[in-house]
């Protein structure tokens, strides 16, 4: 048992493990080659997981910023940053699988095509906003200026999602949905691989949640010490 | 060929989220004591 371990993180970590070993098996074995994708179709059962994962961890960011600006809430603000960085950590996946899958399918690793510029754009804005997270302010401060970005940072969110919509470029529309391009066992890869990463980042973020209250405290402990030392002095 | 890139993908996935967790536990574990038993109350 770890210290930031608990009953519920311990049973998502054993079902994270449990699902990633069935999303390896299926993904990399029983599941077969695309038509068209061959074998790099298997990248897509980790590239679109992660983005989609991504996206619901910075929709948490925005909900946590949301409540955190109206009740001042540790807890919410602890809610929006542990999900932004699990978030961000996420979205970095997506843009290597997308990249690496890119060069066998299109033959390039990048391309300044919507999507992947927007994708690149909002994975720096997520950067910046772990970065403010970082700023020696005070708590308050630093919380409050978080939050705004946490809201704000959400329109790049929606403006990533739609960019195939909206703008002709090279990315793909939708491979999976209602009306799936893959189906079958490519299609419940990508189910197991959706549920495995998104477990994995729900434990990560009650772990993070739990790393970031204890860096909370310890920050008060030294401040409290930092007084009675101060009042000693003055004595 | 595309075996390659498959591997790349899964090992920086798989990989980055198990180096992401295995950090995620040590830094719990080193705060955790340095922090008092009655302030380590993740949800008050």
């Amino acid at each position: 048992m770890t210290a930031t371990s608990s009953k519920v993180t311990r049973v998502i970590g054993y079902s994270a493990l449990a699902f990633t070993a069935l999303a390896l098996l299926f993904g990399l074995v029983i599941s077969g080659p695309e038509v068209n994708m061959r074998d790099s179709v298997r990248l897509l059962y980790v590239h679109v997981p992660s983005i989609l994962t991504a996206y619901l961890c910075f929709g948490i960011t925005l909900v946590g910023s949301v409540i955190y600006l109206r009740n001042r809430s540790t807890f919410w603000d602890l809610v929006a940053g542990s999900a932004a960085e699990v978030g961000t950590l996420y979205l970095a996946f997506a843009l290597i699988t997308g990249a690496v899958w890119g060069k066998p399918t299109w033959g390039t690793y990048w391309e300044w095509d919507p999507r992947l510029t927007s994708t690149a754009v909002m994975f720096i804005m997520y950067l910046g906003y772990l970065a403010l997270r970082r700023m020696e302010l005070p708590h308050e401060v630093r919380s409050r200026r978080a939050a705004v970005l946490g809201v704000v940072n959400i329109i790049n969110v929606i403006v990533v999602h739609y960019s195939v919509q909206w703008w002709r470029g090279l990315h793909q529309g939708r491979t999976f949905g209602l009306d799936p391009q893959i189906r079958d066992m490519q299609y419940f890869s990508w189910f197991l691989g959706t549920v495995a990463l998104g477990l994995i980042a729900a434990w990560l973020i009650i772990h993070r949640f739990r790393v970031g209250w204890l860096e909370r405290q310890l920050d008060e402990i030294h401040l409290e010490e930092a007084l009675v030392e101060r009042r000693g002095e003055g004595v | 060929m595309y075996w390659n890139f498959v591997a790349v993908g899964y090992v920086a996935v798989y990989g980055g989220v198990v180096a992401y967790a295995l950090w995620l536990l040590a830094r719990g574990r080193r705060l955790s004591s340095q922090v008092p038993e009655e302030r380590r109350r993740f949800l008050d």
